[in-house]
C-alpha cells in the first residue's frame, strides 16, 4: 500500500536556495509521481481497487481457505496456492481483456490467427462504446449540477426506438443507419426530457425521479417484448424481433472482430461534448449555473431551461449508448437491456471527472475490467461481479482524493480536485 | 461540494413546511373530478348492473365479520358522486389549508371503487390486502427513518438501498448459519452500520460529495452481495442462506378487533420494532436535548458549533445510528418474510424509501404515512395481478414507481430540507 513513498532525496531539495537553477527535469518528473495530482490519484485507486479484489478472491475461494488454514504448518504451500490463484485470477483478467501473449506469439510466429490475438481488445473497444456515450451523457449532467441517475431507463428508451426503426423502416445502409442512429438518440431525449421538465416545472428532485424512471421503462419493455409488433413473431420469449443488416453499425475489421462503427461514433460524441463544454455558449451557460445558479441567473442565464436542456441532451447521448450496443452486437432486444451499462456510466462519468477525455479513458479502464470478468467467470469461476466491486472501490478513492493522499502518503496538489457540483434536495 | 440555492419561495414557505400555491390546490380538485369521471364511465356504465363483488373483512384472530357484497355499478357512482364533490370544493375555495386531507380522502374513495370493478364478479381478500400493506410499508419505514436520522444532522443518506442490501445478505447469512434469528437482526445492523460509518468517513472527514459517495455505496453492495452469493452462499445453500422467518404473533385481545386487529397487531418482530422505532425517533429529535442538538446542526452548523456542539461526532452519531436502522430493515427482506437472500432483492425499495422520507417532510410520521402509500401500492398491484384485471402485469408492476415520481412531482414540489443537508462542514 506503500507504493508511492517518496524517496529521501526529494525532501531534501525540496525548497531550494533562493536564485538556485530550477531542479532538473527528472527530479521534478518524480516529484510528480508522488503529489496528488489527476492521474496519479487515478493510479493508486486502481492499484487499491485492485488490492480489495484480490484479498476478495482470496477469502472466498475454497483452495486459497484451505490454504490459509495451513499456513501454520506448510506455510511455502499455502503462499503458493494463494499466489498462483491470484496469479491465475489477474492473468486472466488481462489476457481476456488486453491480449494473450501466447495468441500474440502463435500469430507473429506462424503469421496466422492475427484476429484471435486482437479479439481481447476488440473485446473491450465493444464494451467501452456504451460507456463513453453514456458517460459522457452523465458527465454533461454533473458539471451543470444535474445528476442524472437515470441511465438506464434512458439507455432501454434509446434502444426501443433504434429497434422500432431498425426493423420498422426500410431503406439502404446509410440512410437507414443514420435514422437509427437519431432515433436511438430520440429514445433516449425522450427519457431525459421527462425529469427534466419535471424538475423545472414542479421541483421534483431529478435523483428521484430518474431512478424511478428506470424500473418504469425496464417494466415498459418487459411489456413491449411480449407484445407485437415488437415481440419476434413465432416466439413466446420475451425476445424483440432482430433488425436488418442494414440497421447495424458496419464492424471496423474483418476476421469476426465485433468493434464496429460505434466506436468511433463514441469518441466523436466524446470530442464534440469536450468542444461543446470548454466553446460552446450553452456549454458555457451549463457550467457557470452548475457552478453558481445565483449568479448565473443574475447574467441573464434561465436556469430551469437549462436544466431541462442538460437533461435532455444527457438522456439523448445515453440513448445512443443503448443505440450502440443494439445496432453494433446484439441486434435484438431481451429483458432488463443494457445491464449494469446505465449505472457504470455514472461510475465512469466520476472517474473522468466530467471531462470527456478523462470518460473515454475511465470507459477503457471499466470496459477491460468487465471484458476480463467475463474472461476470468469463464476460466476460474470467480464471479464476474467482483469487478463491479473493483470498480466501486475505484470510484470511491476518485471520489476521495484526500484519502488517497493518506494511504500512499501523497503530497498535495492543486490539480487533484474534481470539480463536482450535486445539490440538496430543494435546489 | 453541494451548492444552496435560496429560491424566493423558500423564504416565504413555513418552516419545514410544503409551498402549497392555490394553483396547486386547483390541479388537485381537477384531478379529482377527472377521476369521478373514470368512475362513472369506466367503473359504473362499464359494468353489467347486476355485477356484485364480494370484499372479505375477516382473518383468523379477529372476531368475525361477514364479508361486504357490493352492487359494483351503484356503488361506483355513489362513490363518484362524493369524489367530485370533493374535488369541486378544493376547485372552489382553493384554500392550501386541509388540502392535502380532502385530496386523500377523494383518493381513497377512487381507489375503492377501483377494487370493487376490479373484484366484479369476485371476491378480493381485503383484510390480506390491509395487512399487506403494513408488510410492505415496513421496509420503506426503516429505511425513511434511516434518512430522517441522517439528514436531521445534515447527512444526506442516499445509500440506504445499498444498506438494505447489505442487511438484507448478512442477516440472512447469519440468521441461516446460527439458526438464531436475532442473531440475523444483530448482523442486518451491523452491515448496516459498516456502511454508515463508511458514508460518515468519506463525507464527514475528507469532504466528499455525500450523494456521489451513496451512490457508490450502492454500487458496491449490489456488486459484492452479488459476487458473494455466487461466491459463497449458492454452493452452501442449506446451511448459510435458508434461515427461518419470524412468525406473526398476535398481541392478546387487541389482535381480536376487527378488521383492524388482524393488520395491526398480529405481525411479526419488524412490524412491531418498526413502530417502536418511529416513536422513538419522534420523540427524540423533538422532545430531547439530543434531538435540539442534531437538528441545529443540520439547519446551521457554524451556530451549533459556537454554543459547543461537536458537529461531526453529532453527524457520526446520527448517520452510523441511521445505517443501523436501515440495516434492520434490510434484515427484514431475508428474515422477515421470504427466507432467503437473492441478488438486487430490494429492487430500488431503498430509493422509494428516500421518496418516502422527503414527502414525509423529513419527520417521522410523515414518512409513516408516505410509506403506506407506497406499501398500498405495492399490494394493491400484486392484488391486481390476482384478480386479473386485464392491465398487462408490467404496468401494474410500475405503478409504485408511478406513484412516486407523481408524488414527488406533483404533490411535494419543492421541498424545504434542513438547510446545511448535503453540505460538509469544515472549522475554519
Amino acid at each position: 500500500m506503500t507504493t508511492a513513498a517518496a524517496p529521501p532525496e526529494e525532501t531534501l531539495s525540496e525548497q531550494g536556495a533562493p536564485g538556485a537553477a530550477p531542479p532538473p527535469w527528472w527530479l521534478r518528473a518524480l516529484r510528480w509521481t508522488a503529489e496528488a495530482n489527476v492521474a496519479v490519484v487515478s493510479f493508486c485507486a486502481i492499484v487499491f481497487g485492485l488490492f480489495v479484489g484480490a484479498i476478495l478472491i482470496v477469502v472466498t475461494t475454497p483452495a486459497t481457505l484451505t490454504a490459509w488454514g495451513q499456513i501454520g504448518s506448510a506455510p511455502g504451500h499455502s503462499l503458493s496456492v494463494i499466489f498462483s490463484t491470484l496469479g491465475n485470477a489477474f492473468g486472466a483478467l488481462f489476457t481476456g481483456s488486453i491480449f494473450s501473449p501466447s495468441a500474440v506469439g502463435h500469430a507473429i510466429s506462424t503469421g496466422q490467427g492475427w484476429a484471435a490475438a486482437f479479439t481481447p481488445i476488440s473485446e473491450t473497444m465493444v464494451s467501452a462504446t456504451p460507456l463513453i456515450l453514456a458517460g459522457t451523457g452523465v458527465a454533461i449532467g454533473f458539471s451543470t449540477g444535474v445528476f442524472n441517475i437515470g441511465g438506464q431507463g434512458q439507455l432501454i428508451a434509446g434502444a426501443i426506438a433504434a429497434t422500432y426503426v431498425g426493423f420498422g423502416v426500410h431503406l439502404p445502409l446509410v440512410p437507414h443507419l443514420v435514422l437509427v442512429v437519431l432515433a436511438g438518440a430520440a429514445g433516449g431525449a425522450v427519457a431525459g426530457f421527462i425529469p427534466g421538465i419535471l424538475k423545472a416545472r414542479t421541483g421534483a428532485h431529478e435523483v428521484i425521479v430518474t431512478i424511478m424512471l428506470n424500473y418504469i421503462f425496464l417494466n415498459l419493455l418487459n411489456y413491449l417484448l411480449v407484445t407485437p409488433p415488437l415481440q419476434q413473431p413465432g416466439q413466446s420469449n420475451a425476445i424483440s424481433r432482430t433488425v436488418p443488416a442494414s440497421a447495424r453499425l458496419p464492424h471496423l475489421f474483418g476476421g469476426g472482430l465485433r468493434v464496429n462503427v460505434g466506436f468511433l461514433v463514441a469518441l466523436g460524441v466524446a470530442a464534440a461534448a469536450a468542444w461543446f463544454m470548454k466553446r460552446g455558449t450553452l456549454g458555457f451557460e451549463f457550467k457557470v449555473i452548475g457552478a453558481n445558479p445565483s449568479a448565473g441567473r443574475t447574467a441573464g442565464m434561465d436556469a430551469s431551461k437549462a436544466t431541462i436542456l442538460v437533461l435532455t441532451i444527457s438522456g439523448a447521448l445515453v440513448g445512443l449508448a443503448g443505440m450502440s450496443t443494439l445496432s453494433g452486437t446484439d441486434f435484438f432486444l431481451s429483458s432488463g437491456y443494457g445491464g449494469n451499462n446505465g449505472f457504470n456510466a455514472i461510475t465512469v462519468a466520476l472517474l473522468g471527472r466530467n471531462r470527456p477525455l478523462g470518460v473515454v479513458l475511465g470507459s477503457l479502464l471499466f470496459a477491460a475490467l468487465s471484458t476480463g470478468g467475463r474472461y476470468l467467470q469463464a476460466n476460474t469461476n470467480i464471479p464476474l461481479d467482483l469487478t463491479q466491486v473493483i470498480q466501486a472501490v475505484i470510484v470511491f478513492l476518485v471520489a476521495t482524493p484526500a484519502l488517497v493522499r493518506e494511504i500512499f502518503r501523497l503530497r498535495e496538489a492543486g490539480a487533484g480536485k474534481i470539480l463536482l457540483f450535486t445539490k440538496g434536495w430543494g435546489a | 461540494m453541494s451548492v444552496v440555492e435560496l429560491a424566493p419561495s423558500d423564504l416565504v414557505a413555513a418552516p419545514e413546511g410544503r409551498v402549497v400555491t392555490s394553483a396547486r390546490v386547483r390541479g388537485m380538485g381537477a384531478f379529482l373530478l377527472a377521476l369521478a369521471a373514470i368512475m362513472v364511465l369506466a367503473f359504473g356504465a362499464g359494468v353489467p348492473s347486476d355485477a356484485k363483488a364480494t370484499f372479505l373483512l375477516s382473518a383468523p384472530p379477529a372476531i368475525g365479520l361477514a364479508p361486504l357484497v357490493m352492487p359494483v355499478r351503484w356503488v361506483s357512482i355513489a362513490l363518484a358522486v362524493v369524489c367530485a364533490g370533493l374535488g369541486a370544493a378544493l376547485l372552489v375555495r382553493a384554500r392550501p389549508r386541509g388540502s392535502y386531507l380532502t385530496f386523500g380522502a377523494g383518493v381513497t374513495v377512487f381507489i375503492w371503487a377501483l377494487l370493487a370493478w376490479a373484484a366484479r364478479g369476485n371476491t378480493l381478500n381485503f383484510e390480506q390486502m390491509l395487512a399487506e400493506t403494513l408488510v410492505s410499508a415496513t421496509p420503506l419505514v426503516y429505511g425513511a427513518l434511516s434518512g430522517v436520522m441522517c439528514e436531521r444532522s445534515g447527512v444526506v443518506n442516499i445509500a440506504i438501498e445499498g444498506q438494505f442490501l447489505a442487511g438484507a445478505f448478512l442477516g440472512a447469512m447469519i440468521g441461516s448459519a446460527t439458526g438464531v434469528l436475532w442473531a440475523g437482526v444483530v448482523a442486518g445492523a451491523v452491515a448496516g452500520a459498516i456502511f454508515g460509518a463508511l458514508l460518515a468517513f468519506l463525507a464527514l472527514r475528507y469532504g466528499a460529495d455525500q450523494i456521489i459517495v451513496g451512490v457508490v455505496i450502492v454500487a458496491f453492495c449490489t456488486g459484492l452481495t452479488n459476487f458473494l452469493t455466487e461466491q459463497v452462499l449458492t454452493p452452501y445453500q442449506a446451511t448459510l442462506n435458508s434461515p427461518s422467518t419470524f412468525s406473526p404473533a398476535g398481541i392478546p385481545l387487541l389482535d381480536k378487533i376487527p378488521i383492524l386487529g388482524p393488520v395491526l397487531f398480529y405481525q411479526n418482530v419488524f412490524v412491531y420494532g418498526a413502530a417502536v422505532l418511529l416513536v422513538v425517533v419522534q420523540v427524540a429529535l423533538f422532545q430531547t436535548r439530543w434531538g435540539l442538538r442534531a437538528r441545529a446542526v443540520s439547519e446551521h452548523p457554524r451556530a451549533a458549533e459556537t454554543v459547543g456542539i461537536h458537529v461531526l461526532s453529532v453527524r457520526y452519531r446520527n448517520v452510523i445510528l441511521g445505517g443501523v436502522i436501515a440495516g434492520i430493515g434490510g434484515a427484514s427482506f431475508t428474515i422477515g418474510s421470504i427466507g432467503e437472500f437473492s441478488a438486487d432483492m430490494t429492487a430500488g425499495l431503498g430509493y422509494v424509501a428516500l421518496a418516502a422520507m422527503i414527502f414525509g417532510r423529513w419527520r417521522p410520521f410523515g414518512a409513516l404515512g408516505a410509506a403506506l402509500l407506497f406499501g398500498f401500492s405495492i399490494s394493491l398491484q400484486s392484488f391486481l395481478a390476482v384478480l386479473n384485471v386485464g392491465i398487462p402485469s408490467p404496468f401494474l408492476s410500475m405503478t409504485p414507481y408511478v406513484i412516486t415520481i407523481a408524488v414527488v412531482s406533483g404533490l411535494v414540489g419543492r421541498v424545504r430540507p434542513p438547510a446545511a443537508d448535503g453540505v460538509p462542514y469544515s472549522r475554519e
